[in-house]
């Protein structure tokens, strides 16, 4: 095996030229297919986070349409210590409801939070446009839109007006932009004991429990299991994907194509390395020849071949790698929106990027395999013979 | 027939399948440990496929070829690399040597082939033997780099590498000058005297043939001439 990696080494080292050439092919192939991989991966995770990063991946609700679910603090308390992988939890109290600036009325959305908690799933404090503080009891934030549309600033007194008609005034502390229009016309932001107050819930009931776990895409089986483990039969464990099933197959088909390009790069590359060392073969017919008339038996001379192959594939998968991350580099610094941020973040997935290298190394070994079978056949009477 | 380190008895050689050419007929030869021997005989006559045979490289199409007492018509592939690797060694018409390793590193190949290491006792050797064949100089240019008759005498040292009891030799001499020639013929000379080395050669050249112990003359594959020096 010391050998055969000697030769093989020499053999390569001995026509620079072309073995640059050939680890340069795999690189190539190598470093588009991770540079495809890690594109489609970056737009996913950028589409799923703008999807569900601040949002709910399992809401409890009621089972029935504004029904509230009650004693919640203790429904909140098992489901926290019978799951770990919860990350953030928080009730709310949501309701429709109208608010009221001179004479305008207009139907919003009156989310009431237990604002510290709330804040972990939807980063409020970040989306303050106006004023810096979260609203305490009787005071709300309202989306941009809102506060344009009504020409209202902060520290204006609005009334809320609820379904069953009574009036209540709320002092505006700030304005919030999430990014989403629809959120940003119609949501008001509350504190839950307001919110209890204000639709007339008792202190131990709210309208719904969201929580964030650590694996977004296990969302539905945990829901499951949640619901199976909750007992009680008139709250309903919802999930995320549930609700967001085009966009989910969409992923999935973009996924599939995503993979199909790389499998055809990498087939591509395999047949290229794979003519390219049957071609070696040739050229070093000779020499096999005369190291078999000196005695090497055919384990080594296919040895011989195979460890060509394997280095070429550590050469090359190693060359494709840096190609690939420098690819990714220049898409990130070329690839701009206006406002100069990419176009596509990048996301560096190393264990997918080790497995490219990985699969560089096995598919250049296992090209290898043609010209080794090959060298066995070779017998040196040829080579003695032909010259 | 005992202190014979080869015996070939009715060997044949038959080329083609479909078109067959007998190039080698009923030979029967045995040669003594310790001799040096010459094969002569017109171009075509069958000289190269008798010592190919002998040298495993080729089988015999029918025959019995017998190398220090076993039979290495019926080995397997394996066992003959072996063989040749230990008890054979090769010097050819044109020099053979690897491009891609200095001379050096071609004349330890054997050695390396053999699966061990170049310990000090071994690298003397190689220098020893190096300087033997006068190669002391160019002993780290790549093959490639080197004069024909430097890549000969590298072929040489390289027969003699794993002092293999038998040397065959399909004319050594054949492209290198009159000169160079006896230079290196004094030199196998002085190999067998002083290792004991069987030598099979062949040769066209007539004066080199009669510095051998033995000629043996093939003609159209048959023995056709086989004389003996006291
Ligand atoms: N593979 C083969 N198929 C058919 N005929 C062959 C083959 N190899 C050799 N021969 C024939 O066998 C005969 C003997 O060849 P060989 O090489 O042994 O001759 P030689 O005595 O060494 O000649 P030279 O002095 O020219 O080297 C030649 O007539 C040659 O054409
Ligand atoms: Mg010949």
């Amino acid at each position: 095996m010391k050998l055969a990696f000697r030769i093989a080494l020499r053999f390569l080292t001995s026509s620079k030229g072309q073995t640059v050439l050939i680890a340069l092919g795999i690189a190539i192939g190598i470093s588009v297919q991770i540079f495809i991989g890690s594109l489609i991966q970056g737009l996913q995770i950028s589409l799923l986070d703008a999807t569900i990063g601040n949002a709910s991946h399992i809401t409890i609700n009621a089972d029935e349409k504004n029904a509230p679910i009650n004693d919640y603090t203790s429904i909140r308390a098992t489901v926290t210590s019978n799951h770990s992988e919860i990350k953030n939890i928080s009730p709310t109290l949501t309701r429709g409801a109208f608010i009221k600036v001179g004479d305008d009325v207009e139907q919003i959305v009156y989310r009431g939070f237990e604002l510290i908690e709330a804040d972990k799933i939807y980063k409020f404090s970040d989306a303050l446009v106006e004023g810096t503080q979260l609203p305490e009891d009787n005071e709300i934030l309202i989306g941009v839109d809102i506060a344009k549309d009504f020409d209202i600033r902060i520290g204006d007194t609005v009334e809320i007006i609820t379904p069953e008609g009574d009036i209540y005034e709320n002092k505006v502390v700030g304005t919030f932009d999430l990014k989403v229009s629809s959120i940003n016309k119609s949501w008001v932001i509350g504190s839950l004991t307001t919110a209890q107050m204000l639709f007339g819930f008792t202190s131990d009931q709210v309208s719904a429990i969201e929580m964030q776990i650590d694996v977004p895409f296990d969302a539905d089986v945990l829901s499951e299991r949640m619901q199976k483990e909750s007992g009680i039969d008139d709250i309903l464990f919802n999930n995320w994907k549930a609700d967001n099933e085009q966009l989910l197959s969409g992923l999935s088909g973009q996924s599939t194509s995503s993979y199909m390009i790389q499998v055809f790069v990498v087939i591509s590359v395999v047949l290229g390395i794979a003519s390219v060392l049957a071609i070696t073969v040739l050229q070093k017919s000779r020499q096999i020849g005369i190291l078999k008339a000196m005695g090497i038996n055919d384990r080594l001379s296919s040895q011989i071949f195979l460890l060509q192959g394997l280095i070429l594939g550590i050469l090359g998968g190693i060359f494709g790698i840096i190609l690939g991350l420098g690819l990714l580099w220049s898409f990130t610094k070329f690839a701009l929106n206006p406002d100069g941020t990419p176009v596509v973040p990048i996301y560096i997935n190393l264990s997918f990027i080790g497995l490219s290298g990985l699969i560089a190394v096995v598919a250049s070994t296992v090209a290898s395999i043609i010209p080794a079978i090959k060298s066995k056949k070779l017998s040196p009477i040829e080579v003695i013979k032909n010259g | 027939m005992d202190n014979n380190i080869i015996q070939l008895s009715q060997v044949n050689k038959i080329y083609g399948t479909q078109i067959k050419t007998q190039v080698l007929f009923d030979i029967d030869l045995g040669i003594k440990k310790n001799s040096f021997n010459g094969i002569i005989g017109a171009s075509g006559s069958g000289k190269s496929t008798l010592l190919n045979i002998i040298g495993t490289l080729d089988k015999p199409t029918n025959g019995q070829v017998m190398i220090n007492g076993v039979r290495s018509d019926q080995m397997k592939k394996d066992e003959l690399a072996k063989l040749r690797n230990e008890t054979i060694g090769f010097i050819f018409q044109f020099h053979y040597l690897l491009p891609e390793f200095t001379a050096f590193e071609n004349v330890l190949m054997p050695h390396f082939i053999k699966g061990q290491k170049v310990d000090k006792k071994m690298d003397a050797r190689a220098h020893e033997i190096m300087s033997l064949v006068g190669l002391e100089k160019v002993k780290n240019n790549l093959a490639g780099n080197m004069s024909g008759g430097q890549q000969q005498r590298t072929a040489i040292a390289r027969a003699l590498i794993n002092n293999p009891s038998v040397i065959l030799a399909d004319e050594p001499t054949g492209n290198l000058d009159s000169e160079t020639t006896e230079v290196i013929y004094d030199l196998l000379r002085d190999v067998n005297k002083q290792f004991g080395t069987t030598f099979i050669i062949i040769t066209h050249d007539r004066r080199i043939a009669e510095k051998t112990d033995r000629i043996i003359e093939i003609k159209d594959g048959r023995i056709f001439n086989d004389f003996t020096r006291r």
